[in-house]
């Protein structure tokens, strides 16, 4: 029997998809732009949010591919009156909706506009709602759990208790008391839930089929908006002082106090910024990666896909495991920003 | 049109540049502290995670307005 090593297998494929170029079946000499694989619309999609949860393509007999997709609730507010439909009765954009006197059409970005030109308030259980509700139910499942050990277990912790009460611990000593100070419980609670929001979100991103919420704009912001709103009305008389009169020679105090004006908008700007750019380049990483398989299959033919496809997936088996670290460093990096921000607005004078 | 995209691409090049060398810089500095007072090592690498994520949260500033470009 042939005993072949997994490594030299390995070598041998990647070193001998330079051969395959030559195996070019399918390719016919046409130009290469109406053949060339565009990775975008996929990326676009898998990071942006939609109506509905899509789930994967089937190619009927015919090669035809048909989406098969999870449809969502939509709800729109529409001058004075609330239309509630699935978003399936949209037909993934063909068709338009009518409800009373109101037509809703869905366009290729996903908004959906109504006929007459009517302001639409859309409240509607988008993908990334549905799975914020998901990652709420199980941050309710796991850290309830966890608190009710407090009253049965007298002694060692055991099961999720043992797994999470480290991490709270972590969070709430090295973090949160280290950053604030002596009135650092009244903060305990939105930076844990951040903490553990974020930190779930960012896992379940990871996960096939699903929603990128730390990824999304609208989501960041409101969580830096929430560390925006904490350390300005939890602001004490010596942190309004350091900003409008900070400890400076007169003749810097022009370019102090505007600086310090404008460092209170750009901190939480800068929470909000990095979370999303983190979160959305791995995703966008992981996936122009996989990508790269299909438009070599494009350029080359399946030969050299079949080269490059163990590279690939090697490249992004790393990539993965560098974004494991990412989704925990960022919920930390945010925390721990927040509670760096908080422990300012309440510092007492030295 | 096809040009603003390329430049933008290159733009985003430039800015992984500066995340190279700041978290290089950071990294360097911080394995030397840690060779020189071992019985630090823990807070040294606490400290080297804090602030690489500082950094690569600028160099990531200009990775957006690059995507904005582009798409």
């Amino acid at each position: 029997m042939l005993k072949i090593k997994l490594k030299t297998l390995f070598l041998v494929l990647i070193f001998s998809s330079a051969f395959f170029t030559e195996l070019k079946a399918e390719h016919t000499d046409t130009s290469d732009l109406t053949e060339a694989y565009d990775p975008k619309p996929m990326i676009m999609h898998h990071v942006l949010n939609s109506h509905e949860w899509h789930l994967f393509d089937y190619k009927d007999n015919e090669g035809k591919s048909h989406p098969v997709s999870i449809p969502l609730p939509i709800i729109l507010f529409t001058e004075g009156s609330i239309d509630v439909f699935l978003s399936s009765d949209f037909k993934h954009g063909q068709v338009a909706v009518k409800k009373g006197n109101r037509t809703y059409t869905l366009d290729e970005h996903g908004h959906i506009n109504e006929a007459s030109g009517a302001s639409i308030i859309d409240v509607s259980i988008t993908k990334n709602v549905a799975s914020m509700l998901i990652s709420v139910l199980l941050l309710l499942l796991l850290l309830k759990s966890t608190a009710k050990g407090y009253k049965r277990n007298k002694y060692a912790p055991k099961r999720i208790q043992a797994f999470l009460e480290p991490l709270i611990l972590f969070v709430r000593d090295d973090i949160i008391k280290a950053n604030i100070g002596p009135k650092y419980e009244r903060y305990t609670s939105f930076l844990l839930t951040a903490f553990f929001f974020i930190l779930i979100n960012n896992y379940m991103g990871l996960l096939p089929g699903a929603a990128n919420v730390t990824g999304n704009i609208s989501v960041t912001l409101v969580l830096a908006m929430f560390t925006f709103a904490i350390t300005t009305f939890s602001g004490n008389k010596n942190y309004w002082k350091h900003i409008f009169n900070p400890p400076t020679p007169l003749l810097l105090m022009p370019i102090m106090v505007p600086i310090e004006i404008f460092g209170v908008f750009t901190k939480p700007f800068a929470l909000m910024i990095r979370l999303f750019a983190n979160i959305t380049a791995g995703h966008i990483t992981i996936l122009s990666l996989i990508s790269l398989i299909f438009m070599v299959q494009s350029q080359s033919g399946n030969g050299a896909a079949f080269g490059v496809a163990p590279l690939s997936v090697l490249f992004v088996l790393f990539i993965m495991f560098i974004e494991l670290l990412v989704a925990f460093l960022q919920a930390y990096i945010f925390t721990l920003l927040s509670a760096v921000f908080i422990g300012l607005a309440v510092a007492e004078d030295h | 049109m096809e040009e603003i995209k390329g430049i933008a691409a290159i733009g985003a090049g430039l800015s992984a540049v500066g995340a190279g060398i700041g978290i290089g810089l950071i990294g360097g500095k911080a394995l030397e502290a840690m060779a020189r007072q071992p019985e630090h090592s823990g807070m040294i690498q606490t400290n080297m995670f804090i602030t690489a994520a500082l950094v690569e949260g600028v160099a990531l500033f200009g990775c957006v307005i690059a995507l904005m470009q582009a798409a």
